[in-house]
């Protein structure tokens, strides 16, 4: 393959292949959100989140982060909290810091974890450079049925992504739904919505207490 | 209670940690921990949880500390250098007292390793990321290891045992 090629995009890769709006895309995934689900965001998926609505005690928004290790704190809390639906969400550029995670989730296998990756191709929260995933067609959804997980969904299309959401979310886990989305532009960082010394205690209580 | 004579072994481990109360083992091995983990993963009381690389130890551990579990980490010291902004995150933006095992690599013996920069490094690192370490050269410190865990417990702070290390 030659450099161009490479640039230009493979077939599959976030340049060439359709893709849907962020916010309509987690407005999907909240609206299938169940009582006792616990939803964890980070990056553009949590400044988005927190745009939406009032947080549930349930909601683990992780900022600041240590990117990458998002989908490990949902597995952490999926092993420890087995009656309960973790999502666990990232970005592309989070996933490639923690490619992994992937493997040690179809390692551990549990059931109720479900792993969502937005993939819109760039760093979007410090000007949208491009991602080395980006740039070499790396394909996340073949990459996680490669790490050993058998439920895996991508979407690029939104009707396709919300005539489909309950069912993927609902599959025995482990689930990796791969979601095309566009970049958002201008988009920040989010803001962490208070005080870690608060939120740290008052998630482990109200997923503990549950 | 567990009693130790010479080096630790898997069983000896295993029994130490379930006795502490862990429930979760978290870890990546090294040519001396790597034997335990066939005895851990065997113990009724605890989950091994095998990960790819270090950095992701602390934060399944720290997944599995807010859901109620009670996670160590066990990994060598090159893996503590891998974990870096893991460890911040969790030890210290979300204060959570996650404890470890970690292996210090040709602590007792360079015969494999001349001038191993394990030596250099291991514990200047420790004390910048402010973890409560002790150091445990002989298994006959087992009354000293668990005295550590449960201050550290007591305190809710992050701290580790320093396991002295052979040949690489």
């Amino acid at each position: 393959m030659s450099a161009t090629s490479k640039k230009g995009g493979a077939p599959g890769s976030p340049t060439s292949r359709k893709a849907m709006p962020l916010r309509e895309a987690i407005e999907t995934l909240r609206a299938q959100r169940g009582a006792g689900d616990v939803v964890i965001t980070s990056m553009g998926s949590a400044r988005e989140w927190m745009a939406m609505g009032p947080l549930d005690p349930l909601d683990f928004i992780h900022v600041p982060s240590s990117m990458g290790e998002t989908l490990s704190l949902g597995l952490g809390i999926a092993l420890a909290q087995p009656a309960r639906r973790v999502v666990a969400c990232c970005g592309d550029g989070s996933l490639l810091m923690n490619l992994g995670a992937l493997v040690t989730i179809a390692s551990e296998a549990p059931p109720n974890l479900v792993v969502v990756v937005f993939d819109n191709g760039v760093y979007e929260v410090t000007g949208a450079q491009s991602a080395p995933g980006a740039r070499a067609g790396a394909d996340f959804a073949v990459l996680a049925r490669a790490s050993g997980i058998a439920s895996v969904h991508r979407f690029g299309d939104l009707d396709a992504w919300r005539s489909s959401a309950a069912s993927a979310l609902g599959a025995p886990g482990p689930v990796c739904i791969v979601l095309d989305v566009a970049p958002v532009p201008g988009a920040i960082g989010p803001r962490s919505p208070g005080k870690t010394a608060e939120r740290g205690p008052a998630f482990a209580r109200a997923l503990q207490g549950g | 209670m567990t009693t130790l004579s010479g080096p630790l072994t898997g069983p000896q481990v295993a029994s130490f940690f379930a006795e502490l109360g862990i429930t979760h083992v978290v870890s990546v091995p090294d040519s001396t921990i790597g034997p335990w983990h066939e005895a851990i993963a065997g113990h009724p009381a605890l989950r091994l949880v095998r990960v790819c690389r270090e950095g992701e130890a602390w934060a399944v551990a720290g997944g599995l500390h807010f859901g109620g579990a009670v996670p160590l980490v066990l990994i060598q010291c090159t893996g503590l250098f891998e974990s870096g902004d893991s460890l911040r995150n969790i030890v210290h933006d979300w204060n959570l007292p996650i404890f470890s095992v970690i292996g210090y690599r040709s602590y007792l013996n360079q015969e494999t390793l001349p001038g191993d920069t394990c030596l250099v490094f291991t514990e200047p690192m420790l004390t910048a990321w402010k973890i409560d370490w002790l150091l445990v050269t002989d298994a006959s410190q087992l009354s000293e290891m668990r005295a550590h865990y449960e201050r550290c417990r007591n305190a809710g702070v992050a701290g580790s045992i320093v396991v002295a290390e052979g040949r690489a």
